[in-house]
């Protein structure tokens, strides 16, 4: 018995315990050197990884939902078509427009790559698995986001397009409005864990009750907070059925139309990039990090189900993309500001009455209750109100 | 004075002189972001790290963007600006004495006479939970203030970009 759990302990830690293996056997003076590197380059070569395995689920898995068959031509099913699209965008012509600005036109997609791969220093992946466990890990992990906003305009200007352009303001107003319900979703989780850091929510998730786990998924505002939650990640990741910066049928792809080769596939790369950290933040703050499902299966290692929580929010992703059309410009906005917003803000206070009320049956039943009548209120308050009328722009004319 | 320092200053420095020296205006607020993470960097190296994460949020992530949106929306494009503008008198006297008032008060905190002070200062390992601590308790007051302040900006705002024809309907409906 002792030495099954030993075993299953040094699986669990098997990639921590090869680090210090291979730490040990360097010269001192490189020590820290090689740390940082041994820390580093897995995530730049797993997450990447990732992107080139979830570009090949989703087209074989819209084309299951569209009734069609998806890749299959290259390799068995056509699994190898990731490669195949790897090489075609590496040697393929990088096309500059000679209107460009050059300097800033190039830089854009090392900003928007190098902003998508900082956040993932502080997502733990596994027990003791994280690359830095600061002390303000959340807002870090938000700061690198706000980054992504000013390459996405980078972009968008550089390329001296009208489409680029107004995908470009289309993506800014859309990730500006949506970063804020964001942040809002995630501070309950922070309150209840009392920490910032994401190493310390995941702990204060830690521990079951009989077989069920603490995840914050299991309290009223828990599931309030990661719906609003994955529905701000949606757009935040300009994913369908808020892809209106990129929605291919308007304004062909948006504001990185004009680049192409290798460029282009790092503009997709870093945005899916970016949807993983953000389900990997969300799993970081409502469904208890690495932890197992039920206590029975905390054997497995913890990294297995981070990777399965990753892959599970990734195929919900592509089942919303091949499911929802996509929404008009102000019905976005209207639903950030007068309905995502408010319940944010609601969740946040019922998140400090569950703080103060006495445990039990009936504070679950309260919050619920504190939480429900005003969202049916909210959703038939916003219905009734639809009259369309044309647009004036008083600004613009 | 390290490696570290000297080169997220020679980031900061760079950063705002481009900002002031180029030609192309959204090249310049670009320019400014630069300056802006070295500030940033510069908070995480004294090991402030909620303030230089929220430099980067606020500073990056919303001055510039808002910058950049402002540009765009009142300038022709393609048309490089004048260098110097015609106030630049007035411009480098306002510098100078925000300057001197800073330079001042840096230097009144650090005089050595001052018994304060007189233990050179230790940086305090200042946890993400102290600053709300004393945001909520010690300086609650002023947080109020601004809040509503910011509050009362934001109603301002959607008055000047609502519908003038809305108005009217708006009154009726107060009537």
């Amino acid at each position: 018995m002792i030495a099954t759990t030993l075993s299953a302990e040094s699986i669990d830690q098997i990639f921590v315990l090869a680090k210090h293996a291979l730490l040990a056997r360097t010269p001192s003076a490189l020590q820290s050197f090689v740390s940082a590197l041994i820390s580093i380059v897995p995530l730049l070569v797993v997450f990447p990884s990732l992107f080139a395995i979830t570009t090949i689920l989703e087209r074989k898995g819209l084309g299951r939902m569209q009734n069609r068959l998806g890749p299959n031509r290259v390799g068995p099913f056509g699994l190898l078509q990731p490669a195949a699209d790897g090489i075609k965008a590496l040697i393929k012509e990088d096309v500059v427009p000679t209107a460009a600005d050059q300097t800033v036109h190039f830089f854009a997609p090392v900003v928007f790559v190098a902003a998508a791969f900082l956040a993932y220093a502080v997502l733990p992946i596994g027990r003791n698995m994280v690359l830095v466990n600061l002390n303000a890990g959340v807002l870090f992990f938000f700061a690198a986001g706000s980054v992504v906003e000013l390459s996405v305009f980078m972009a968008g200007w550089s390329s001296r397009s009208k489409y680029s352009l107004l995908g470009a303001m289309r993506a800014i107003a859309q990730m500006i409005s949506y970063e804020v319900p964001l942040v809002l979703a995630s501070v309950p989780a922070i309150m209840q864990a009392g920490s910032l850091s994401t190493v310390g929510i995941v702990e204060a998730q830690a521990g079951y009750t009989g077989i069920w786990p603490h995840w914050y998924l299991f309290t009223p505002w828990g599931i309030v907070g990661f719906v609003l939650f994955l529905i701000a990640a949606t757009a935040e990741s300009n994913r369908s059925p808020f892809d209106l910066p990129e929605g291919e049928s308007e304004i062909i792809a948006g504001y990185f139309i004009e680049y192409s080769g290798f460029k282009f596939a790092l503009f997709f790369l870093a945005e899916y990039l970016g949807m993983f950290a953000t389900s990997a933040l969300g799993i970081t703050l409502f469904l208890g990090g690495w932890s197992a499902p039920f206590s029975f299966l905390s054997f497995i290692p913890s990294w297995f189900w981070f990777f399965a929580k990753l892959l599970a929010l990734i195929f919900f992703f592509i089942w919303i993309r091949g499911t929802l059309p996509r929404l008009r410009m102000d019905q976005l906005m209207g639903f950030a500001w007068k309905f995502i917003l408010p319940m944010a803000l609601l969740n946040m206070f019922v998140a400090g009455l569950w703080r103060f009320l006495p445990a039990g049956i009936i504070r679950w039943i309260v919050c619920a209750a504190v939480l429900a009548a005003p969202c049916i209120v909210l959703s038939f308050a916003l219905k009734q109100k639809k009259k369309l009328l044309v647009r004036t722009y008083h600004f613009a004319e | 004075m390290t490696a570290t320092f000297l080169i997220l200053a020679a980031i900061t420095v760079a950063g705002t002189a481009a900002a002031m020296g180029l030609r192309n205006a959204v090249h310049c607020v670009l320019a400014l972001t630069v300056g802006f993470a070295g500030v940033a960097g510069l908070y995480l190296y004294l090991g402030a790290q909620f303030v230089g994460f929220t430099q980067i949020m606020v500073y990056v992530g919303a001055v510039a963007i808002l910058a950049v949106f402002a540009i765009m929306m009142t300038h022709n494009p393609g048309q490089p600006e004048e260098p110097f503008s015609r106030y630049w008198v007035w411009g480098a006297v306002i510098a100078a004495a925000v300057f001197l008032t800073l330079a001042r008060a840096v230097h009144l905190a650090f005089e050595p006479t001052s018994s304060v002070l007189a233990v050179p200062p230790q940086a305090p390992d200042i946890t993400v939970q102290q600053i709300g601590d004393a945001l909520m308790r010690r300086y609650v007051l002023p947080l109020e203030i601004i809040g509503l302040l910011l509050t009362a900006a934001l109603i301002g705002a959607v008055i000047i970009a609502m519908d003038p024809r809305d108005d009217a309907s708006m009154e009726d409906a107060a009537e």
